[in-house]
């Protein structure tokens, strides 16, 4: 037996304004480039992107100085700096393709900014959200029910995800997985000891009871029926890791990794055997360069992608500089082939060190908060931007079949880049919670 | 702007994605290399007694065997080692001096084998006069002293191999 304990407890804000600083250099410098190289420079403009950055950042730091002093100090510039590259790049895109991305994404990212500061301000302690267990459970539901009502729902390329509010299109299931992570940290919290030692054993390993595991099979069959009636393959594989993520955390036994995992390998060879839409995105993973398959447009994306990133090589063509927008779907889906080819491998190898350290963060967390729903909350929430990233990047680069996820922070989607500043939020003040002294906490 | 300036603004761009990853490790070393971790011990009065690390030259492999801190006074004059060379603590080294060594996988052992083959109190290796003897306590799976059973206490000679379930412990000057 053996305790953690932390040495000294620094609240690390004067690291996190200094990292910040060096963010705010990254994200406007990578502005300018795109900017030049587009001929499209005017330094008015640079001078007040770099002052809205600044003014977002310090609003954040300001903020957490306040009401989350001993809250995480690299979270928030690392997820700023993958926001500003996001940004950056699609701007890139919009230059090529003559869209307005860019700033519609601008606008998202100040509405995300504002609602981690007003989910801060709110909830001052995440012990507060497991009163609401069965709620998130519910909300999560109808979240991801919404796109199947007529008239509400929207079809775009085949998936049923998304609804039309006021004539935006908002992708509910984003909100929704953050809602039932907190639902599955709240039952699982109070659940966890019957679900790890009672019940019938059967080939050596324990299975719990039904009436212990109902709540959690209901809402976990229900979301993956939905999710594959309205063909989201994507959200359907981060919903089920979430899932056997949490229980493998809450119940330690990795009786439950196996069996879920196989159960998802049967399920998916099924799939890509008879449903024609799954079986389709294999044929283009697994033979991507076939000619014929290119030529039907199925692996198209994906080898442009490749050679996207091919071309791009150890250190990328440089932003600004390469043709990422022959790639459809550059500036969301892609945009770490976009990202890849611009930066080159060194550019996305740091781009993916700083989804590690975010991820790390979640898990450091999960071990320094002392209540067991914190623990599974920031658990649960590591995990999601975990798999997410791993479905995306394992999708572009050919390791997994493709499956329509955005990458978080750096796609262009509002709802996905609200629904992760808001995962940010919660992550930083568990976090604060976390890295507080335990005499802090108890006063 | 001239053809260098960009490629240099180019690799600069990647350097500074770089910094800020390192800057943010650096952050982190506090907390990744910044915990101590305390061992509970075993038994009463855990804490005021020496670091088991600090009586043999390798950690033991699992927790809950090895060596009792502080049950061999390491002040006293070491006649001897006795060093384990093979089974699951191959590579601890125990110093003899005038106290008796109990093996076994009973906490209270000083040499603690975590090994089915094990009985609580397996044998006991004690000085007599000048010379060390070993007395097998009522085993199960039986000591061997160089292939023999051990039943009365034998002499425990330098170089002599002494045998019980997976482990096996040499006497070394």
């Amino acid at each position: 037996m053996a305790t953690v304990s932390e040495v000294s407890v620094r609240s690390g804000r004067r690291s996190e304004l200094t990292l910040m600083a060096l963010a705010w250099v990254i994200i406007v410098l990578a502005l300018a480039l795109v900017d030049y190289h587009a001929a499209y420079l005017e330094l008015v403009d640079i001078a007040i992107y770099g002052g809205a950055v600044a003014g977002l950042m310090l609003a954040a730091h300001i903020t957490l100085r306040r009401v989350a002093p001993s809250a995480d100090p690299v979270l928030l510039p690392a997820v700023f700096a993958l926001n500003g590259v996001g940004i950056a790049e699609i701007r890139r895109i919009d230059y090529a393709e003559d869209t307005s991305f860019g700033t519609q994404q601008m606008i998202w990212a100040v509405l995300g900014v504002a609602i981690m500061i007003g989910v801060l301000l709110v909830v001052r302690d995440h012990r507060k959200l497991r009163r609401y267990t069965y709620t998130a459970g519910v909300v999560g539901l109808v979240l991801y029910l919404l796109p199947l009502v007529p008239g509400l729902g929207i079809t775009v390329n085949g998936a049923r995800i998304w609804i039309s509010i006021a004539g935006n299109s908002v992708q509910p299931g984003e909100f929704a997985k953050i809602a039932l992570v907190i639902f599955f940290a709240g039952y699982l919290v109070t659940n966890r000891d019957t679900l790890a030692l009672a019940g019938p054993k059967v080939l050596g390993m324990r299975f719990p009871r039904i009436r212990d595991m109902g709540p959690l099979l209901i809402v976990w069959l229900a979301a993956m029926l939905i999710m594959v009636y309205e063909r989201d393959l994507g959200a359907s594989l981060l919903f089920f890791s979430i899932f056997l993520g949490m229980l493998y955390v809450a119940t330690e036994r990795f009786s439950w990794v196996a069996i879920g995992m196989s159960l998802f390998f049967v399920g998916g060879a099924f799939a890509a055997l008879t449903v024609p839409h799954v079986r389709s995105r294999f044929e283009a993973w697994l033979n991507a360069l076939d000619a014929n398959v290119y030529s039907s447009g199925t692996s198209e994306q994906l080898v442009r992608g490749l050679f996207g990133m091919a071309s791009g090589g150890l250190f990328g063509t440089g932003l600004g500089e390469g043709r990422p927008d022959l790639v459809p779907y550059a500036e969301s889906d892609f945009i770490i082939a976009s990202l890849g080819e611009e930066l080159g491998l060194t550019g996305l190898m740091a781009i993916l060190t700083l989804y590690i350290i975010i991820v790390q963060r979640a898990f450091r967390t999960s071990i320094g908060v002392r209540d067991g729903f914190g623990k599974l909350l920031a658990a649960g929430l590591g995990v999601t931007i975990a798999v997410q990233v791993f479905i995306v990047v394992g999708g572009v680069t050919r390791v997994i079949p493709l499956t329509g996820l955005t990458a978080p922070f750096l796609a262009y989607g509002g709802s996905s880049l609200l629904a992760n500043w808001l995962v940010v939020a919660l992550l930083l003040r568990v976090s604060d919670q976390a890295r507080r002294s335990s005499e802090a906490v108890s006063a | 702007m001239s053809e260098i300036s960009i490629t240099l603004l180019r690799f600069g761009f990647l350097i500074l994605l770089w910094a800020l990853v390192l800057a943010a490790i650096g952050v982190l070393r506090a907390d990744l290399y910044g915990t101590r971790v305390t061992s509970r011990g075993r038994g009463r009065n855990a804490r005021s007694r020496p670091d088991a690390r600090t009586n043999k030259t390798a950690a033991p492999s699992r927790a809950g065997t090895g060596v009792r801190a502080g049950a061999i006074n390491t002040q006293a004059s070491a006649v001897g080692h006795l060093a384990v060379t093979s089974g699951p603590l191959k590579g601890t080294v125990i110093p003899l001096g005038s106290a008796p060594v109990l093996i076994g996988r009973s906490p209270t052992c000083t040499l603690v084998i975590d090994d089915d083959y094990c009985s609580a109190k397996h044998c006991r290796v004690y000085p007599e006069g000048d010379a060390w003897r070993v007395e097998d306590l009522g085993s199960t799976n039986g000591t061997y002293l160089d292939n023999q059973r051990v039943g009365d206490p034998m002499p425990f000679k330098r170089g002599d191999h002494l045998r019980l379930g997976a482990t096996t412990l040499e006497l070394r000057s």
